[in-house]
């Protein structure tokens, strides 16, 4: 009896099993279907956005070639460099920001701190879109919006909020224990030496995580970017660029193209996002272990 | 025993700096710096004293900022001209006033007075420690001094200084100077690009009147907001919380192919994976193609899942999921792992099934743990400006409406003020968003354990 219950249990779960990989290897295939379509139309040979089949007919190479050769309307390695050099600067002054920031609302004791943590979750409530053609005004007003200065305008608009977006980071340093910061100061440490000697490396994790992720930014965003740069072809970053290819005027000739772009950009994109998971799961793990 | 990093230097009150400082400190109320110079911090003396002339210098030149403030009131008036020039027998023309200009170097002015009586404050403080300090014959600190400390007791002031000035200049001054355009009629409609005037509360009145075209459609798009911030938070949580748990069955294997995946909707750059979506699901995109060619539906109507307002309403909901449940997986699976294992066991012996525990031993403790996750997940949820925007731009439109029938607020606060350029009604629209979020974030926050007991876990 019993040894029947205990076999038809183990039927039941084994059914339940293979319910569970169908079902999973069907949502599987739905998530990536529109992935591998995407990189099959970049290697379509031919021209428009709307084809009759699933998998192109004939396969070429040259929608990427087009990409790196072309550069009469559309000049994507120039995106391409343009947001390398935006993100490049970004990273380095929103992850000094945040790391400021955070230092100072975690391990300090200072009157403003409250007030200027409330301030800054209050100031992450208002939709960003919101001050965005002001921030066009103000950039104009210093100059900032025509020719040369248009990536310098980029890079303070996607680091200049950093300051209000330190919540993750004070998290983390939240857990080092005070402990240290104590002790390093009864051995006599300033308060600079304890943020770059202790606080720093014990952060690490997190510093890699906050750094690949404010890189990530230029990258992935095409409204801000669009309405500083707005029409200025040469100083386009690679979303305004790939975002242009789909206009009207252009999205015959230049679908597959931007079928090529779009992977070439995602693949970066993709990789960093993975690595920065893999320091996050770290981060979460703790900051002082054992 | 005293607590080691407790080295701040004592401060006192401008109040009973003003009262015990005398004369000296009297006359520096004017000329800033002045008790700092003759008690021995003549550097810092004379920081405080430039500073108080450059903003006088910036006040008072014309064109300066007096000049602009004493324009905010009436926003300008001069339209531009044209002066017949008699010397060169030409028509010159003679700049006019732009009240957008106005408003933004005013607003920038105030602000410059504001931080002026801020260090004006500051400066007063100062010149009385200096002067007490010197009295009771202590040193008084000198600039070395005061680098070092910046180091030191003082290293806040030094870290936060950047990030704030520059969250000051492009968070702070852009929202209150979009937050004043609610309050003109700052618009295209009427002519008002160029000189506009302030108009008291009027938008306010407009778009909250519900018998007005604006304000139809604001209720209409205000619900819609709603509706969809709603399904795409419950329906991304359930859903995602159901699949986490099928991942973590103990006899699957592959957990991290199955997890890697989904990721994918994440790890592409949305502008990417939801323009591909736009453009497979176009009426005569790949999907249509696809059943028609399988004799699904008739060759002549394609399936409307952009055109048709509710198809195009359910979709975007439909597609939030794909793009949104692999980020409910990635924070669920770590909080499914610390149910203690207990609970079920017990709850096994009791007899309940698979689903009675899910409901009554999982829900419950998912609902407590991810309450502030569900709650940030619910504000995004309105402020979700991509989803909407790369996939339907708020089409469909219907004629003679500047929204359209997916329209979120955001997206039409972005359209508002980018394409139709009604800057009036954006600041309004942006101004109601702000306080549906912050009266929803605030309260809860609060009431979160990392608000109340930072501390806790020490």
């Amino acid at each position: 009896m019993a040894k029947k219950q205990s076999h038809s249990m183990r039927k039941k779960r084994l059914a339940g099993d293979i319910v569970t990989y169908v079902f999973l290897v069907l949502v599987s295939i739905i998530w990536l279907i529109p992935f591998f379509w995407l990189i099959m139309q970049s290697f379509r040979d031919g021209k428009g956005q709307f084809i009759s089949t699933f998998l192109p007919e004939k396969y070429t190479f040259n929608n990427y070639k087009a990409l790196f050769t072309e550069f009469n309307v559309m000049n994507f390695p120039r995106m391409f460099l343009n947001t390398l050099f935006v993100a490049s600067c970004t990273c380095v002054i929103s992850t000094f920001f945040v790391l400021s920031v955070s230092y100072c609302t975690s391990r300090l004791k200072w009157k403003l701190r409250k007030p200027y943590m409330n301030m800054a979750m209050i100031l992450n409530l208002f939709p960003g879109f919101m001050s965005m053609v002001a921030v066009y005004f103000i950039l104009k007003a210093l100059g900032m919006t025509e020719g040369k200065m248009i990536p310098w305008a980029l890079i303070i608009v996607f680091s200049a909020g950093a300051g209000s977006n330190f919540y993750v980071m004070k998290g983390y340093m939240d857990t080092i224990p005070k402990a240290l910061d104590e002790a390093a100061a009864l051995d006599g440490c300033t308060r600079w030496q304890i943020f770059t000697k202790i606080t720093l490396p014990l952060s690490k994790p997190m510093i890699v995580y906050q750094i690949i992720t404010s890189f990530m930014g230029p990258w992935v965003d095409f409204v801000f970017a669009k309405v500083i740069v707005r029409t200025e072809a040469k100083y386009f970053t690679v979303s305004i660029g790939l975002w242009s290819m789909l206009e009207k005027e252009y999205v015959d000739t230049w679908f597959v193209r931007f079928c090529a772009g779009a992977v070439l950009v995602s693949i970066p994109v993709a990789i960093l996002f993975i690595i920065t998971q893999k320091f996050y799961q770290e981060a979460m793990s703790g900051s002082v272990k054992g | 025993m005293s607590n080691p990093l407790a080295k701040t230097t004592q401060s006192c009150s401008l109040g009973s700096a003003l009262k015990n400082g005398g004369p000296l400190i009297w006359l520096s109320c004017l000329i800033m710096g002045l008790g700092n110079m003759v008690c021995g911090q003549l550097i810092k003396g004379i920081l405080f004293l430039a500073i108080e002339a450059g903003v006088f210098c910036f006040l008072l030149s014309p064109g300066g900022g007096l000049y602009w403030i004493s324009m905010l009131p009436s926003l300008g008036w001069r339209e531009q001209q044209k002066v017949w020039n008699e010397e060169k027998f030409v028509y010159e023309y003679v700049a006019g006033d732009q009240s957008q200009l106005i408003l933004l170097y005013g607003i920038a002015s105030l602000c410059i007075i504001a931080l002026l009586i801020l260090v004006w404050r500051a400066s007063v403080r100062s010149g009385y420690q200096a002067m007490c300090l010197k009295k009771s014959g202590r040193p008084v600190p000198g600039i070395v001094d005061d680098i070092k400390s910046l180091f030191d007791e003082n290293i806040h002031k030094l870290l936060m200084a950047l990030p704030t000035v520059c969250l000051a200049i492009f968070t702070i001054l852009p929202l209150i100077y979009m937050m004043s355009m609610a309050f003109t009629n700052y618009s295209k409609e009427g002519d008002h690009l160029v000189l506009f005037d302030w108009v008291g509360l009027s938008n306010f009145f407009a778009i909250f009147d519900s018998g007005s075209v604006i304000g139809k459609q604001f209720g209409s798009v205000l619900v819609w907001t709603l509706v969809w911030a709603f399904f795409a938070t419950f329906l991304n949580f359930f859903l995602g919380t159901f699949m986490a748990i099928i991942i973590n069955r103990p006899s699957i294997r592959l957990k991290g192919l199955w997890r890697g995946c989904l990721s994918m909707t994440i790890a592409v750059p949305q502008f990417v994976s939801l323009l591909v979506m736009r453009s497979m699901l176009q009426p005569t995109g790949i999907i249509n193609q696809m059943l028609m060619d399988a004799s699904l539906i008739r060759g002549d109507m394609p399936l409307p899942f952009l055109t048709n307002a509710t198809w195009a309403r359910v979709l975007v909901i439909v597609v939030n999921l794909w793009v949104g449940i692999p980020y409910t997986i990635m924070q669920v699976t770590g909080v499914l792992q610390n149910i203690p294992a207990e609970q079920y066991e017990s709850a096994k012996i009791d007899g309940a099934g698979v689903v009675k525990q899910f409901l009554h031993i999982t829900m419950p403790y998912m609902l407590f743990v991810l309450t502030p996750y569900l709650i940030t997940q619910f504000t995004g949820n309105i402020n979700n400006f991509n989803v909407i925007y790369l996939l339907t731009r708020g089409e469909p439109l219907r004629v003679g409406n500047s929204a359209g029938d997916t329209d979120l607020l955001v997206t039409w606060l972005y359209k508002l003020s980018v394409d139709q350029q009604k800057y009036n009604l954006a600041a309004v629209i942006g101004i109601f968003t702000f306080v549906v979020l912050a009266v929803v974030s605030l309260v809860t926050y609060r009431s979160t354990g990392s608000y109340k007991d930072e501390e806790g876990f020490r």
